[in-house]
C-alpha cells in the first residue's frame, strides 16, 4: 500500500529549481533511501514533504490525504516525523524532556502527562539512551544526539519517519548501531524514508533507492540496480 | 509594580527567546483605559477590562508580528509602543484638545492591596505556565522553533496565547497604577522605560527562575529610588554602570551567584 506519494513536485528558489518535477512513491513498511551529490535537492525535498517549505507546484499525498501546504505540526500529527541534517535538539533541556515534548504534542490523539512520560522512558530504552535520561542534551556526543533526535521523532508515533543523514559524522561502529536501529524501527511497522551519504549503509539497508541530481530524479530501483545504473555512475564518478 | 511587569514579561520572553519591548504599550494602554473608563466602572471591573483589552490587542499584534524572529521582533515591538504613544498623543491634541488627563484617585491602601493581588496572580500564572507542558513547549520554541514545529507543537498558537496572557497583567497593572499617579499624559503612560526595565530587571536577577526575576525587580526598583534620592545628578550614570557590570560579570544574574542561591534555599544545599 502506498503511504506517501509525490506528483510533479517542484520548488524554485528565485530562478533556481531546487527540486523539479519529482515523482516519488513510498510503500508502507519499506525502507527507501535517497542519495545524490551535494546540492541535489534531497533536503529540500524532505522540507517539502514535512511542511517546512511549500512546493511551488505539485502535490504530495500522505495516507491518501493531500498534505501539500499544511504546516509541519499538522503533518506531524497526521503521523509523519523527521530528523534534521544538522541536529536540532532543545539543547538546554534534558534528554527525557526532549522526547516528552514529542509525546505530549506530536501524537494524533494527544496523551496524558503520565502516559507520555511512560512512553518516553520506553523510547529511551529502545534507542539505548536510558542511562542519559537526566543529562542536558547539549552534553551528548553527536552519535547520541542523533539517536535522541530519532527517539524524539518516534515519540510522536509516526507511521512514516524521514531521516536526514542520521549517519553523517558517525564512526563505523556507530554506523552499524544506527543501521541496526533503523531495522528495528522498520520491524515496529514504521516506514522509513532516509537521505544518506554513507553508501555501504544505505545499500545494505534500503529496499529501494531514489537518486536525485540537480533537483531531478535520475534513477530509482533496488540497490543492485542503482549500483549498476550508468547515469548514476556518471554522476558520482564522472565519465 | 515592576515585579508584575518583569515576571509577566519573562514568562513569555524568557523561555521563548522572543525579546519584546512592547511592555510599555500594554502598560500605557491600561493606564489610559483607567483614565477614560475610571469614572464609570467599579475598580476590579476596570482592572479586568484593562487586562482584557490588552490581551485582545496582544492577540492581534501577535498574529501579525510573532512570525518575525529575533531582532526583527524586538524592533517591531518597540516600534509598536512608539506608534501607540504617538497615536494617543495625536488623538489627545487634535480631538480632545488636551495632552494630559486626570485619573480618579483611589485610597493608596487599596492600590497597595490590589497591586499585591495582581502580583500574586502573575506569580501563580507564571509558575503554572513554567511547570506545565506549555512552558516546556515555549522553551523548545526558544531552543529550536523549527524542530518544535516538526514534533507537532503549534508554535504560533503557543507564542500568541502566552504573549497575550503576559500582556493581560501589564494592562491590569497600568490600570491600577494610573489611579495612584492621578495625572497622566502619553509620555508618562507610554514611557519607553517601562519596556526596557523588565528585560533589564529579569537579566539582573536571573532570567531563568521566577525568584530571580522577582529579586531583580525588587533590587533594581529600590536601587533606583535610593540613587535618585541620594545622587539625583548621577543617578542614571550609576545605574547604568551597575547594569553593565552585572551583565558582564554575572551572566546568570544575581541568582547565578551560588552563595545567593544557597541563601535562598535556606542553606539546605550541601
Amino acid at each position: 500500500m502506498v503511504i506517501l506519494e509525490g506528483k510533479e513536485v517542484k520548488k524554485y528558489f528565485g530562478g533556481l529549481a531546487a527540486v523539479s518535477q519529482v515523482d516519488f512513491c513510498i510503500n508502507q513498511g519499506e525502507i527507501v533511501g535517497m542519495i545524490g551529490p551535494n546540492g541535489a535537492g534531497k533536503t529540500t525535498l524532505f522540507n517539502l514533504i514535512s511542511g517546512a517549505l511549500v512546493p511551488t507546484s505539485g502535490k504530495i499525498t500522505f495516507k491518501s490525504q493531500n498534505i501539500t501546504g499544511l504546516k509541519p505540526h499538522q503533518i506531524c500529527r497526521k503521523g509523519m516525523a523527521r530528523t534534521f541534517q544538522l541536529v536540532k535538539l532543545f539543547g538546554d533541556m534534558t534528554v527525557l524532556e526532549n522526547i516528552l515534548l514529542g509525546s505530549l504534542f506530536g501524537t494524533s490523539t494527544g496523551m496524558s502527562e503520565s502516559s507520555a512520560k511512560r512512553e518516553s522512558v520506553e523510547l529511551l530504552e529502545f534507542v539505548g539512551l536510558s542511562a542519559m535520561e537526566g543529562v542536558l542534551c547539549q552534553e551528548l556526543t553527536i552519535a547520541n544526539q542523533k539517536r535522541l533526535e530519532v527517539a524524539r521523532a518516534l515519540a510522536t508515533k509516526p507511521e512514516l519517519l524521514l531521516l536526514d543523514e542520521v549517519m553523517a559524522g558517525l564512526n563505523p561502529t556507530e554506523v552499524a548501531q544506527a543501521t541496526e536501529l533503523i531495522r528495528k524501527i522498520r520491524d515496529k511497522g514504521i516506514t522509513v524514508f532516509m537521505i544518506e551519504h554513507v553508501m555501504k549503509a544505505i545499500m545494505d539497508i534500503s529496499d529501494r533507492i531514489i537518486v536525485l541530481h540537480y533537483g531531478e530524479k535520475i534513477a530509482e530501483g533496488t540497490p543492485e540496480e542503482i549500483t549498476a545504473n550508468k547515469t548514476v555512475i556518471e554522476v558520482y564518478l564522472g565519465t | 509594580m515592576y515585579i508584575v511587569l518583569t515576571v509577566s514579561w519573562a514568562f513569555f520572553s524568557g523561555p521563548s527567546q522572543y525579546i519584546s519591548l512592547a511592555s510599555s504599550a500594554f502598560f500605557g494602554l491600561g493606564i489610559y483605559i483607567s483614565a477614560i473608563l475610571g469614572k464609570m466602572l467599579f475598580l476590579p471591573v476596570l482592572i479586568a477590562v484593562a487586562g482584557f483589552i490588552s490581551f485582545l490587542l496582544a492577540l492581534l499584534v501577535g498574529l501579525s508580528s510573532l512570525r518575525l524572529r529575533g531582532m526583527y521582533f524586538t524592533i517591531f515591538t518597540f516600534g509598536l509602543s512608539e506608534l501607540i504613544r504617538h497615536s494617543v498623543l495625536w488623538w489627545e491634541v487634535n480631538k480632545t484638545g488636551t495632552v494630559g488627563r486626570w485619573v480618579i484617585g483611589v485610597d493608596p491602601q487599596v492600590v497597595y492591596y490590589v497591586m499585591l493581588i495582581i502580583v500574586l496572580m502573575t506569580l501563580s500564572v507564571a509558575y503554572i505556565i513554567k511547570r506545565s507542558k506549555f512552558g516546556l513547549a515555549l522553551r523548545s520554541i526558544g531552543a529550536s522553533e523549527e524542530a518544535a514545529d516538526h514534533i507537532g507543537i503549534n508554535v504560533n498558537a503557543v507564542k500568541i496565547v502566552t504573549f497575550a496572557i503576559s500582556t493581560f497583567f501589564m494592562g491590569a497593572t497600568g490600570a491600577i497604577m494610573a489611579t495612584r499617579w492621578t495625572y497622566i499624559d502619553p509620555s508618562i503612560a507610554f514611557n519607553p522605560l517601562f519596556s526596557f526595565m523588565p528585560p533589564l530587571m529579569a537579566i539582573f536577577g536571573g532570567i531563568s527562575h521566577i525568584y530571580g526575576q522577582i529579586l531583580g525587580a525588587a533590587i533594581l526598583t529600590l536601587l533606583a529610588d535610593l540613587l535618585l534620592t541620594k545622587f539625583p545628578y548621577y543617578y542614571m550614570l550609576l545605574y547604568g554602570i551597575i547594569l553593565v557590570v552585572v551583565v558582564l560579570y554575572l551572566p546568570g544574574g544575581i541568582i547565578g551567584l551560588e552563595k545567593v542561591r544557597r541563601w535562598w534555599k535556606g542553606g539546605s544545599v550541601k
